[in-house]
């Protein structure tokens, strides 16, 4: 064996080398650092305060950085009831929040405008930016918003991260390898 | 015991002795006071399961609101409220809810608004607390306070051009825009368990279903 072979191979680094695809790392971090916008409009802001507390404890899933600027945030959790008066805001918070980024819908009114069949209430957050994950109930257990979270982990883990935020790159290297 | 936000200003002589006994002032007295002061003015009085409700004339409010807080030491103003009597006259009346701390006493006073102004006067300067229960009266119903220091809406944006809560309003709202602040769409009432029709059918028939108010 040559001897610059052998500097270049160390046995102590070995089992530190992991090979995988580019996309699976990049949505491994993501998904278990997810940053929320705690978009708290009424009784289910109570639900995603206790599911952040000691016992449901939502610093297991990496997502318990509740950042109050959407500019440091990457998942919008809509816990409420989205009236008309509140729903442009709700919209431009959204359109704050850096991409890559990521929406629950968590209840009924958040979902679909619940029980607010009224002339006030938007019906459904769904009509004003795009929902990844909807969450049943009124209000959900936190152990539903956890649940939630862990689909939105999983959704995150099989997008195509990189071709999504760098599409001619992306295109530029398919060509060079062939 | 003196309580200074709960003795009536500038009592008349005949109530200053009244609250100064030991005993305290009786609904009968309080209320046959009003009515003996108020004589003409009161419209009719009704008396049910122990609350009292006196209808007066729009344009004797300010006069008479002043001589319930002053005289009679109604010195909080609970609610006010307004009807709209769709299809009848007068369509909207407003209702003041009183009630007096010192003495623990309720009076309702109602009015009939007047239809070509659709205004009242302000109570907003006799209790404060009416800003704000006018601004919402003014918001839902449409019926505007004279003298009122600031009658924006309240619960709506400002330029909503309706008035929710009249009876000519749809359950499922009405389309509206105004860019860069609100907007509202008419909300389908398919599997929407709260509109109901007022009848004398059987509850099986009456019991909620998906339906557009009839109007």
């Amino acid at each position: 064996m040559p001897e610059k072979w052998a500097t270049a191979y160390d046995s102590k680094i070995e089992g530190n080398v992991i090979f995988t695809r580019f996309d699976a790392a990049l949505n491994w971090v993501r998904k278990n650092s997810l940053w929320p916008m705690p978009m708290g409009l009424a009784c289910c802001a109570i639900e995603l305060m206790a599911t952040a507390a000691s016992r449901f404890d939502i610093a297991r899933f990496g997502a318990e950085v509740m950042r109050f600027s959407p500019r440091q945030c990457d998942v919008m959790i809509v816990a409420g009831t989205v009236t008309y008066k509140m729903a442009l805001a709700v919209k431009r918070i959204y359109e704050q929040m850096p991409e890559p980024k990521w929406v629950i819908a968590m209840g009924a009114c958040a979902s679909t405008g619940g029980m607010y069949r009224s002339y006030a209430v938007l019906q459904g957050i769904d009509q004003l930016i795009p929902v990844d994950v909807y969450i049943s109930g009124c209000p959900p257990r936190p152990e539903a918003l956890l649940a939630g979270l862990m689909k939105l982990q999983e959704k995150i883990s099989r997008e195509r991260s990189f071709r999504n935020q760098k599409p001619e790159l992306a295109e530029k290297l398919e060509e060079a390898l062939g | 015991m003196h309580f200074p936000w709960v003795s009536p200003r500038n009592s008349s002589s005949q109530l200053r002795s009244a609250q100064n006994d030991v005993r305290l002032m009786t609904r009968q007295e309080l209320l046959g006071s009003f009515e003996r002061s108020c004589g003409e003015k009161i419209h009719s009085k009704t008396e049910f399961r122990g609350e009292t409700t006196f209808t007066i004339a729009a344009s004797d409010l300010r006069e008479i609101a002043k001589f319930c807080r002053d005289e009679l030491s109604f010195d909080y103003l609970i609610d006010i409220t307004s009807i709209d009597n769709f299809g009848e006259e007068p369509r909207f009346e407003i209702v003041y809810h009183l009630y007096s701390l010192a003495y623990g006493i309720h009076l309702r006073l109602k009015l009939a608004v007047p239809k070509e102004a659709n205004a009242v006067d302000t109570v907003s300067d006799i209790w404060p607390t009416a800003n704000w229960h006018e601004r919402e009266a003014y918001d839902m119903m449409g019926i505007k306070f004279n003298g009122h220091p600031d009658l924006r809406r309240i619960l709506m944006w400002e330029g909503y051009p309706y008035f929710p809560l009249r009876k000519d309003f749809p359950l499922e709202g009405l389309p509206s825009e105004m860019p860069d602040v609100a907007f509202t769409n008419v909300t389908p009432m398919e599997g929407g368990p709260f509109v109901t029709l007022p009848s004398t059918a059987t509850s099986k028939d009456r019991e909620p279903r998906a339906r557009p108010p009839q109007l």
